[in-house]
């Protein structure tokens, strides 16, 4: 077996590792739960999940600040745990409950918070990239220094729209984080099936965007990216692409066939590379936390997840006048 | 022989211009090539070219003369030899075939003005003024981003060019680049953006050159802005107007020859509006620009350069969702919308020296449709041809039929018609697109065909 990558030394401090080690953690043990329920069939439709890539966009949030806007594709339940929304009300709306985000008529891929300025949830591949430009265009308009982060995967990388919005982003200067999470399989076609240049974060190239490659299996690397990428827009110099590099450990939904990427790949990596474990291990080494800690942690996690499950099981089913509402304003 | 120089067309739908400027004079010498009028209309300007060599023998349009139609004689050019005696026998010869735009000809005023029924919601004593419906949509922009700074409009062609109709015509100059956006040519991308905009707290309003260039947009017109609201539980909506031309132009083919009435009248979430004349088009624009939800305004080229009464209030609108009865009558509803109201009002005054008085009814708004207004008025006459330019399958006519059956059956004298457009692309040929389209005859043996006459 390949040796595990060193825990990088660091001169973050242990408040901050614990942060980011209690966010991600918490991703990983909601979408582990969302998978549970789906099994039990309290969770229909489709179902994405996050585990493997968390350190993806709790490194950007880290980065963010009140008043910036985020969106992405539909495995958006990590974005909207990360930027602070209720775990119970998105596990709510998974179950199709009055008490979810979108009192149960969205759905795993459909939610929002006008207050933690998230916009979605988008179920169309890549519909969510010129959609994000338009948010940075917004706050341009309105002549503030908020930026929008675009997220995007290496599938949607290759749609057309894409491109249109990158044009615009930078003819106009729009403070737009393109964040492409390239899991390396869009669905179950490879990057290097679907992609005739595998650097993604050079599609920018052509519209003078600045860009970077980021390893998104290290929550540091991404945060420090993600702090250059957000000073390049408040400054007003245009958008920034960050092409950051993740690993999906579960299939593109619930239902995947596993048949095009080896049993072997995948362990490889969670052994390897688990964003969590690596920040379990700078925070030991740096004796930042002890083992007991960690488990205090791990437990508490447990518990609002678990909450969050009984809140989504117990909050009622919408109404059923509730299917002629909210169709017009 | 002398050669008679033709006022030219600059567009499809040109019927006359003004001869702004002579760039020649009697007795120069030109050659292929070189240019010699300008010529405007309220959509553009063009510099004329010679075709053929040899001497301007007489100028017999003065330059500055306004209303010139298409094809007229503006100068006579000699040839190599000739004197100017040629050019009087020139103009003396038959005039030249007129133009023939018959689809252009502009809708007789006696039917411009409703017959015993009132304009709505209008005080009285209020003065008019002629406007055509493109000056009446600028004006609705205009009013509505004075009144409101988060309304701002993008499109192909806004801003420098002054709007590939000239709607927009004016609006850089008042108000800046920061509000009147050209964008490149990349509908999907800009709707997209449009949409973000939207969802970040502004009102935009996107231009889309023609509803065409809007099938490119259709996944964020309908995914993205028409079902936003819904999907988040009422949380956030999409305040956004998409306009633009719509339907059949003239000779412009089939890409460029649709009607969108239909498609997007089936989507919830949506509202739908088509005017006809200036003034809905004006009150209507500026409610959709108000509105908190995603508008499709469809306009159409062929009316934007007809006059209408408008009338002088500062502040007036037209609410979405509600039907105007053009004209009362007794024996047939004739129910349109759009540029369809053209043929619906011809048809109702032919049939009135006929003496079938047809009430004719415009919905102005395809979604929601003021189904009232319509049941009311078929339970009256008892007989409803349904007119509209659209394609016949799934038509917006097959919709009202559905709906009278269902709630004025025991009315009905005789089956609805719906005079639509052919079941066929737009045909590039003069006669085939003429064919294709819906005609003023037509509707007038559907009336006759439910009255049995």
């Amino acid at each position: 077996m390949a040796a595990k990558k060193q825990a990088r030394k660091t001169n973050t401090s242990g408040e901050e590792l614990l942060e980011h080690y209690k966010n991600m953690l918490m991703i990983r043990r909601f979408e582990e739960k969302a998978g549970q329920l789906y099994g039990m069939g309290v969770i229909g439709g489709f179902c994405h999940l996050y585990i493997g890539q968390e350190a993806v966009v709790v490194g950007l949030e880290a980065a963010a600040k009140e008043g910036d806007s985020r969106l992405t594709s539909y495995r958006d339940h990590a974005h909207m745990l990360a930027c602070g929304m209720d775990p119970k009300g998105v596990m709510a709306e998974l179950t199709g409950r009055e008490g979810g985000y979108s009192r149960g008529k969205g759905g795993s891929m459909h939610m929002f918070s006008t207050e933690k300025k998230f916009y979605g949830g988008h179920g169309i591949v890549a519909a969510q990239v010129p959609i994000g430009a338009g948010l940075a265009f917004a706050e341009k308009y309105n002549g503030t220094d908020n930026v929008s982060f675009t997220y995007f995967g290496d599938g949607a990388a290759n749609q057309g729209q894409v491109y249109e919005a990158f044009n615009m982003a930078s003819l106009w200067k729009l403070p737009v984080i393109f964040v492409i999470e390239n899991n390396q399989y869009a669905m179950g076609t490879s990057l290097q099936r679907a992609s005739s240049s595998p650097e993604l974060h050079t599609r920018g190239t052509a519209f003078m965007i600045e860009s970077e490659a980021v390893d998104g299996m290290d929550v540091l690397a991404v945060k420090e990216a993600g702090v250059r990428a957000v000073a390049h827009c408040r400054a007003g110099k245009g958008p920034y692409i960050l092409g950051i590099k993740t690993y999906r450990y579960r299939g593109h939904s619930m239902s995947d066939p596993a048949k095009y990427r080896t049993r072997e790949e995948v362990q490889k990596m969670k052994d390897e590379r688990d964003p969590i474990d690596h920040v379990r291990e700078m925070l030991e080494q740096g004796k930042h936390a002890t083992t007991e800690e960690l488990k205090a942690i791990d437990k508490q996690i447990k518990k609002t997840v678990s909450e969050a499950a009984d809140f989504a099981q117990t909050s009622p089913e919408p109404s059923l006048d509730e299917l002629y509402t909210d169709i017009l304003r | 022989m002398a050669i008679q120089i033709l006022m030219p067309a600059l567009s499809p739908t040109m019927e006359e211009g003004t001869l702004a400027k002579w760039l020649v004079k009697e007795g120069d010498t030109v050659e292929s090539g070189d240019i010699l009028c300008e010529i405007e209309t309220d959509k553009a300007t063009m510099e004329f070219e010679a075709v053929d060599e040899g001497v301007i023998g007489k100028i017999l349009i003065a330059e500055g003369t306004e209303n010139v139609a298409v094809n007229t004689a503006i100068a006579v050019l000699l040839e190599d030899g000739e004197d100017a005696s040629a050019a009087d026998s020139a103009t003396a010869a038959p005039a030249p075939a007129s133009a023939p735009a018959e689809q252009a000809e502009t809708v007789p005023a006696k039917a411009l003005t409703p017959v015993d029924v009132p304009m709505e919601d209008i005080p009285e004593g209020t003065t008019f003024t002629k406007t055509t419906v493109r000056e009446a949509l600028r004006d609705a922009m205009a009013e509505e981003m004075r009144s409101n700074e988060k309304v701002f409009l993008m499109g192909e062609e806004v801003g420098q060019y002054q709007g590939a109709y000239k709607v927009s015509q004016g609006l850089l100059d008042e108000f800046g680049e920061k509000r009147v956006i050209d964008t490149p040519i990349t509908e999907h991308g800009f709707t997209g953006l449009a949409v973000g905009a939207a969802f970040g707290g502004l009102r935009p309003i996107v231009e889309f050159m023609t509803f065409n260039f809007a099938m490119q947009a259709m996944d964020h017109i309908i995914n993205s802005a028409a079902k936003t609201l819904y999907m988040s539980g009422g949380q956030m909506g999409c305040p956004i107007v998409f306009r633009g031309t719509n339907g059949a132009a003239s000779r412009v083919g089939a890409q460029h020859s649709q009607c969108y009435a239909a498609w997007y009248a089936q989507i919830p979430g949506l509202k739908v509006v088509m005017p006809y004349s200036a003034a809905d088009a004006k009150g209507l624009l500026k409610s959709a620009i108000r509105d908190p939800n995603p508008v499709i305004f469809l306009e159409n080229e062929m009316v934007y350069g007809t006059s209408f009464d408008v009338p002088d209030l500062d502040d007036f609108t037209v609410p979405i969702g509600k039907a105007k009865i053009w004209r009362a009558g007794e024996d047939v509803t004739l129910v349109s919308f759009g540029i369809g109201m053209k043929y619906a009002l011809e048809a109702a005054d032919k049939l009135a020296t006929e003496g079938i008085s047809a009430e004719v009814v415009d919905l102005r708004s395809l979604r929601p449709i003021d189904y009232d207004t319509l049941i009311n008025s078929v339970k009256k006459t008892n007989r409803c041809v349904t007119i509209e330019e659209g394609f016949p399958v799934a038509s917006i006519g097959n919709h009202l039929s559905a709906v009278i059956m269902e709630r004025a059956f025991d009315y009905l004298d005789a089956p609805v018609i719906n005079c639509t457009g052919k079941d066929v692309p737009m045909p590039y040929a003069a006669n085939l697109e003429k064919l294709a389209l819906v005609t003023t005859d037509e509707v007038i043996a559907a009336v006759k065909q439910v009255t049995y006459r």
